[in-house]
């Protein structure tokens, strides 16, 4: 008896990272999932990777920044699998790090659509499905640099926080539908975006974390499921914080390129 | 394969509500389950509930609010099944009452029980977690513990001082492999509650208040400790420090009209 049993999923951003994992959590707990994925090499790889275990997925190609892609994103589900229980917004970009004064235009744009447009692109193309259907589950991706600030990655904070006003606001709209809407909150967790950053950087982290390590991805995919699955029935609109304890602890990093 | 397969917990307060269906949850998914209440005939029937689906449970009397009592919890649970791996603080009382109505026994009664009850249980089993090199330790808060509630101002001050008091558990352990995470519950259907209903001077009126959050109902006990379960569970390895409210959305911002 899977804890998804019967359930059909769409996860963004699911070719690696916490979505990957996400996926293969999902599939194993017994949903049928919707990889969706802006690199098609990524996507049929976890695509492969479920079928393998007996379980059921399929991909389509998307760039979760544009409303024509996450409107046929929702509708490779409905269409594949006849409906829609489960939005996991997951996919997001890093920005390249500058202060504020020195972001591009360009670079706001980009990040602002692919974390933040992209989070309502999804609930706006699944919420009449869900509907339809009488109810259903969201799950979106916030962050540690929602709730705290974090040095010359503006942008990426002001999606984050976004994230987490627009899961409140979603909430609170759909409680009287049977949706839900909550937000996970991951701290500096095991992945690709994580390993962009400056070598230099990475060696501090783990010091500066509580529990002294990264998280894995596999650690939030967890946390999804608990939030997807019907045990959390009575939670909505909420971070669900799994960060090794750097909220609670407020690190004070200081960096030698920070003194201007 | 329970997702509590191997694991001792304490769950205080299990005689009843949320610590009850905490208890009967866990050893569902395979844990050994220390009751612990005051109450020996609701603590017994608790065991008693484990006992008919074949899971595991003893009783333990305790008066969380007295250190010597905490201390045989201790003892006696460790005697019986040779380490702690879980606590659950979900032991509590709550008296209505504003500022200026509540007695100072009263206040002590309430600081005694919700909070230094919560600390005592924490002094005593953390060290035995790291005698064992890990530990999860779940508190319940309240959504009185983060937001204000009307005519309860002893208990608010309690539980907020449960949900900090949390977070230092987990800086102060987490390199010992131990975590502490907080759930806050909003109005669940528990004696606790209806008895608040009951006694109100309108109980229909108390009762539409107190179900008066986006999904517009009160919680069941069966979905708070599915949240106690995860927080509990080696799922949530990473989250420690945490404050997970189940309380119907209140707290994502106000009322649904």
């Amino acid at each position: 008896m899977g804890r998804l049993d019967g359930k059909v999923a769409l996860v963004t951003g699911a070719g690696r990272g916490i979505g990957k994992a996400g996926a293969l959590l999902f599939a194993r707990e017994g949903a049928r999932v919707v990889v969706a994925e802006i690199d098609a090499a990524l996507g049929e790889e976890t695509v492969a990777a479920i079928k393998q275990t007996g379980d059921d997925a399929v991909f389509i190609r998307a760039d979760v920044s544009q409303a024509r892609d996450m409107e046929r994103a929702v509708a490779t589900a409905v269409k594949t699998y006849g409906k829609l229980d489960i939005l996991y917004n997951n996919a997001a970009r890093i920005q390249s790090p500058a202060f504020i004064e020195n972001i591009t235009e360009e670079e706001w744009d980009r990040i602002l659509a692919i974390n933040l447009k992209s989070v309502w692109l999804g609930m706006k193309y699944a919420i009449p499905e869900m509907l339809r259907i009488g109810g259903g589950v969201i799950v979106n991706t916030g962050s540690k640099g929602g709730e705290r600030g974090m040095r010359n990655l503006g942008a990426y904070c002001a999606s984050k926080g976004g994230i987490h006003a627009l899961t409140r606001v979603t909430a609170m709209e759909l409680a009287k539908k049977n949706i839900r809407v909550n937000a996970l909150c991951p701290g500096i967790i095991a992945t690709e975006m994580v390993a962009t950053s400056p070598p230099e950087e990475i060696a501090t982290f783990s010091a500066n974390i509580p529990q002294g390590r990264l998280g894995k991805p596999e650690e939030v995919a967890y946390a999804a499921l608990f939030l997807a699955s019907d045990e959390s029935s009575h939670i909505t609109g909420q971070l669900l914080v799994i960060d090794g304890g750097i909220l609670i602890n407020d690190p004070q990093m200081i960096r030698p390129q920070d003194s201007k | 394969m329970g997702r509590l397969e191997n694991k001792i917990a304490i769950i205080t307060g299990a005689g009843d509500g949320l610590g009850q269906a905490s208890a009967v949850m866990f050893a569902k998914e395979g844990a050994s389950v220390a009751v612990v209440d005051m109450d020996p005939v609701r603590g017994m029937k608790t065991v008693d509930m484990i006992k008919n689906q074949n899971g595991e449970a003893m009783f333990v009397e305790v008066d969380i609010s007295k250190e010597d009592s905490v201390k045989y919890m201790v003892e006696k649970v460790v005697d019986a099944y040779g380490r702690i791996d879980i606590l659950v603080n979900s032991a509590g009382i709550f008296i209505e009452a504003t500022a200026i109505n509540t007695t100072v026994e009263d206040w002590d009664k309430i600081m005694a029980v919700n909070l230094r009850g919560i600390f005592l249980g924490c002094k005593y089993v953390i060290p035995e977690m790291i005698k064992a090199g890990k530990g999860s330790i779940v508190n319940i808060g309240s959504e009185a513990g983060i937001t204000g509630w009307e005519n309860a101002t002893a208990y608010a001050a309690s539980k907020g001082g449960v949900v900090n008091m949390t977070r230092c558990l987990a800086l102060d352990f987490a390199k010992y492999k131990i975590r502490a995470n907080c759930v806050c519950p909003g109005t669940t259907e528990t004696s606790m509650v209806k008895k608040a209903i009951d006694m109100a001077p309108d109980p229909k009126v108390a009762r539409r208040f107190f179900e008066s959050r986006p999904l517009l109902r009160l919680g069941r006990p069966e979905e708070i400790a599915a949240g106690i379960l995860y927080l509990a569970s080696d799922e949530s390895l990473y989250a420690t420090g945490a404050i997970l409210s189940i309380d119907g959305g209140r707290t994502a911002g106000g009322f649904n009209a």
